[in-house]
């Protein structure tokens, strides 16, 4: 488990736009808050454009580790699209890998034009799980848009990740730093977001 | 407030590596900085840019690279401390300078940051910049961690001044464009006064013996380096095998080692002082093992310049065996990875690793085989340039004499993938577009029939397709150029530009226009709406059957990420499935096939078009182009 070597490999993945790149530097905020050495490396680029966009987020209490998780090493998940997840699966996962997955899709265009094919949610699902030791999944993005932005969709994610204690972060202190990082009315909704996340995860 | 001001000497932060190095400067007093945007840099000056008030700086966004490193270069003059940065391409625009300035030298410190991007990730090539430092006989410097980048660029400001000229701090994407933890340091009082002394000449002449000078410094700097705290080593005191890197290759060595658990056996020497490399130094360290492995970004830049080190001190250091991209333990392209340097060690070593089991490694493979849809590059919903490629298509296709289109940089040149509807051709660089459409356009000359269209953004005007626009007037060639002005410099996080009517530190300023500059250079103008998809049709068509001289189009709507932002969506776009007629239709699915919108999905329930409510903008352009009017938009109010 990833507590026991004292390193987390955490990777927030889905396609630009969706907030990825945010929700990784508040969480490293807050970790390096705590005295963890924090390495945040992103694929961009891409960002906004239809493309993959990942951040592997590395934590450890012991020194700063590069900022590229190795194949195979990646403890934790969060695929704000589920293909995403299951993309980055087949490079960075293992066996105890633990998956966060939002439950709906962004079609490529290539699969919207039928040259190629978006796999059926089951057959999601099952590849998920054959690629992980446990899979959460949050309709983040439907709750979102009742809550008036599909935007808010990766902050349901993180309410998801933070209840599940797989970070030595607790709700808590990610509170606080998104207090001091977000406007008054900015923050509310993002709180109330965290809230959400927090209670479909309890009651998966 | 930005963090890069907070005066709390000892706090750790979350920095990027560029955040990192524009606080490196704020606490070496830096005074001016200047830049053209192209990432991985971009974030340096912009965070400079921001702060510049609070700070008393003066900093800028100049039309180019080599426009930048002379404005950083006049405060270098005037006893200020100045950066200048720039990615790998820019580092071409402004050598022109730096193999100028080089030899003239400085007063006060100037740092030129150039930021590589191994992979390309967001460039069209692969760059080591690096080669730049020993061509013009300047000091390199390659931080490997975020607090080095911090402490490097200080320390390059003391460098420059101890030797007289300009220092290269040289970045790559996974340092300037990833985050870590640094430790804030002082940050000093305001400084003084700028003052040209004009007594003195700043010249390269007497050529020679400037030249000389130069060498004479590379030597100093030799001894400077072999001091230096950004050099170490972290091993055994006779390795098996000793690696040598710089760069990302500190901390991906570090962890290849460990996941092999050859740390017994394998030395890591890295290298934060790169040019001139410490020689003598380097060969204390050749002499404590047989086998070296160089691991580095991009090209085998320190690689050749240790064998050349172990080659002049043969006879001191006996035969070595060298492992990286020349031997091909290391691939000689692409990014460096850990998984890289476990590859090359495990086969140096006879070692078998497998990250997974083999099971597992099926499965994924597997899944990666059969189950994941690519995501290619595209515009964004609602980007004017879908709009401005769809006519370029249709227009081109109506001409039908074989025309096409000549491209440079931005968001744009996406336009050569399906996103564009492969209608760019040829390009690639700053400005080509247009220097290319020139040399098209006077083939005719010579027999050529095809016409030809010169694809521009309009920050990328500025920056160098106004001299090859002065260039097809003057020898009147006949080219069509489209300037597609979306008001922003978009590809690198939205930056003003001579045009917008604002400067990086957000004063106002009175804007270039572009119209008035092509019809000052000679140029036929009109403007368009690229959203108004018959008049811009219309427009192209008569510019293209238009046999004389230079013909300038500029298709403007500003970009919709930024329109996004301070605006409604216009109207309401969804598909009413009663009139959408799907396969049946004898459009072809324009709207999901070739019109390709990210905001348009498919129901395969229903056999029909769909708006994907999630992504669409609301900007209307697609209930414009299906043939059955089945695409409704909807004014908001």
């Amino acid at each position: 488990m990833a507590a026991k070597k004292g390193t987390y490999n955490l990777i927030i993945t889905g396609v630009g736009g969706q907030g990825n790149v945010l929700s990784s530097q508040l969480i490293g905020q807050a970790l390096v808050g705590k005295g963890f050495f924090v390495t945040i490396g992103e694929t961009y680029g891409a960002s906004q454009r239809g493309g993959s966009v990942m951040s592997h987020i590395r934590i450890s209490a012991k020194k700063q580790l590069s900022p590229l998780i190795p194949r195979g090493k990646a403890d934790i998940v969060i695929g704000l699209e589920p293909v995403e997840a299951l993309r980055v699966l087949t490079v960075y996962g293992n066996s105890h890998t633990v998956v966060i997955s939002n439950t709906r899709p962004i079609y490529p265009v290539d699969v919207t034009s039928g040259d190629e094919k978006y796999p059926g949610e089951e057959e999601i699902q099952g590849a998920l799980k054959g690629l992980s030791r446990k899979v959460y999944y949050i309709p983040a993005t439907e709750k979102a848009m009742e809550m008036g932005s599909p935007i808010l969709g990766n902050m349901i994610m993180m309410g998801a990740l933070l209840e599940l204690n797989l970070l030595p972060l607790s709700p808590a202190e990610f509170r606080e730093t998104l207090a001091g990082s977000f406007k008054a009315a900015r923050l509310e909704t993002n709180l109330r977001a965290l809230e959400e996340g927090k209670r479909i995860v309890r009651s998966a | 407030m930005s963090v890069i001001t907070l005066n709390e000497p000892g706090k750790e932060l979350l920095m990027m590596g560029n955040e990192a190095i524009a606080r490196g400067a704020l606490e070496a007093g830096v005074r001016v900085g200047a830049a053209y945007p192209g990432t991985p840099s971009t974030d340096i000056i912009e965070n400079l840019a921001a702060v510049a008030s609070q700070m008393g700086l003066y900093v800028e966004w100049s039309v180019n690279e080599k426009v930048a490193l002379e404005v950083a270069s006049a405060a270098a003059f005037s006893g200020l401390r100045a950066i200048c940065a720039m990615k790998q391409n820019g580092m071409n625009v402004a050598s022109d300078y730096l193999l100028t300035l080089n030899l003239v030298g400085v007063k006060t410190g100037l740092v030129l940051v150039a930021c590589d991007d191994p992979q390309g990730h967001s460039s069209n090539n692969e760059q080591d910049s690096r080669f730049f430092a020993k061509m013009a006989d300047l000091p390199l410097l390659e931080p490997s961690t975020f607090q080095e980048s911090k402490e490097m660029t200080q320390w390059a400001f003391e460098l420059s001044e101890e030797v007289g000229g300009v220092v290269i701090l040289r970045g790559v994407t996974r340092t300037s464009h990833a985050r870590g933890n640094v430790v804030l340091g002082k940050l000093p009082p305001p400084g003084g006064k700028p003052y040209f002394d004009r007594t003195k000449q700043w010249l390269t002449q007497p050529l020679v013996p400037k030249h000389q000078q130069l060498h004479h410094t590379l030597d100093r700097l030799e001894e400077i380096y072999a001091q230096s705290p950004f050099n170490q080593y972290l091993g055994p005191e006779r390795p098996k095998l000793l690696i040598i890197t710089c760069g990302t290759g500190w901390l991906y060595s570090q962890e290849a080692v460990e996941l092999l658990a050859l740390g017994k056996k394998v030395g890591i020497l890295k290298l934060g002082t790169t040019w001139p490399l410490p020689s003598r130094m380097i060969v204390d360290y050749l002499k404590k093992t047989e086998r070296i492995l160089l691991v580095e970004e991009v090209d085998p830049f320190l690689e050749g310049n240790v064998k050349e080190i172990a080659a002049d001190f043969s006879r001191k250091i006996g035969p070595k065996d060298f492992f990286g991209k020349k031997s091909g333990h290391v691939p000689p392209v692409g990014e460096m990875t850990a998984d890289r340097i476990v590859d090359a060690l495990a086969k140096i070593f006879k070692i078998s690793y497998s990250a997974r089991s083999a099971g597992y490694e099926k499965r994924a493979q597997q899944v990666a085989k059969k189950m994941l849809p690519g995501r290619v590059l595209g515009f964004c919903a609602g980007c004017p340039h879908r709009a401005s490629f769809w006519s370029i298509k249709n227009a081109l296709q109506m001409d039908n004499r074989q025309g096409f289109a000549t491209y440079d940089i931005g968001c744009y040149a996406l336009g050569r993938g399906p996103a564009g509807y492969y209608q760019l051709r040829v390009g690639g660089a700053m400005g080509t577009g247009t220097g290319l459409a020139s040399g098209f356009g006077k083939l005719s000359q010579l027999g050529f029939e095809q016409p030809v269209i010169a694809m521009c953004g309009d920050s990328t005007f500025f920056h160098s397709a106004m001299p090859a626009l002065v260039n097809a007037h003057y020898n009147k060639s006949n080219l069509v150029m489209v300037i597609l002005d979306n008001s922003t410099t978009a590809m690198t996080g939205f930056q003003p530009h001579p045009g917008v009517g604002r400067n990086a530190m957000g004063d106002e300023v009175t804007p270039v226009d572009i119209e008035g500059v092509c019809r000052a250079f000679g140029a036929k103008v009109e403007v368009t709406d690229p959203f108004d998809i018959p008049g811009t049709r219309k427009k192209l068509l008569h510019a293209l059957e238009d046999p004389e001289g230079a013909k300038v189009l500029i298709m403007r709507r500003r970009c919709q990420m930024l329109k996004g932002k301070d605006e409604k969506p216009p109207y309401r776009v969804f598909v009413d499935q009663r009139k959408c007629i799907g396969e049946n239709c004898g459009c072809d699915r324009v709207c999901t096939r070739v019109f390709k919108c990210p905001g348009l999905i498919w129901d395969a329930k229903e056999g029909k078009s769909k708006v994907d409510e999630v992504i669409c903008t609301g900007c209307g352009v697609c209930a414009d182009i299906c043939p059955e009017g089945a695409i409704v938009k909807e004014e908001t109010k």
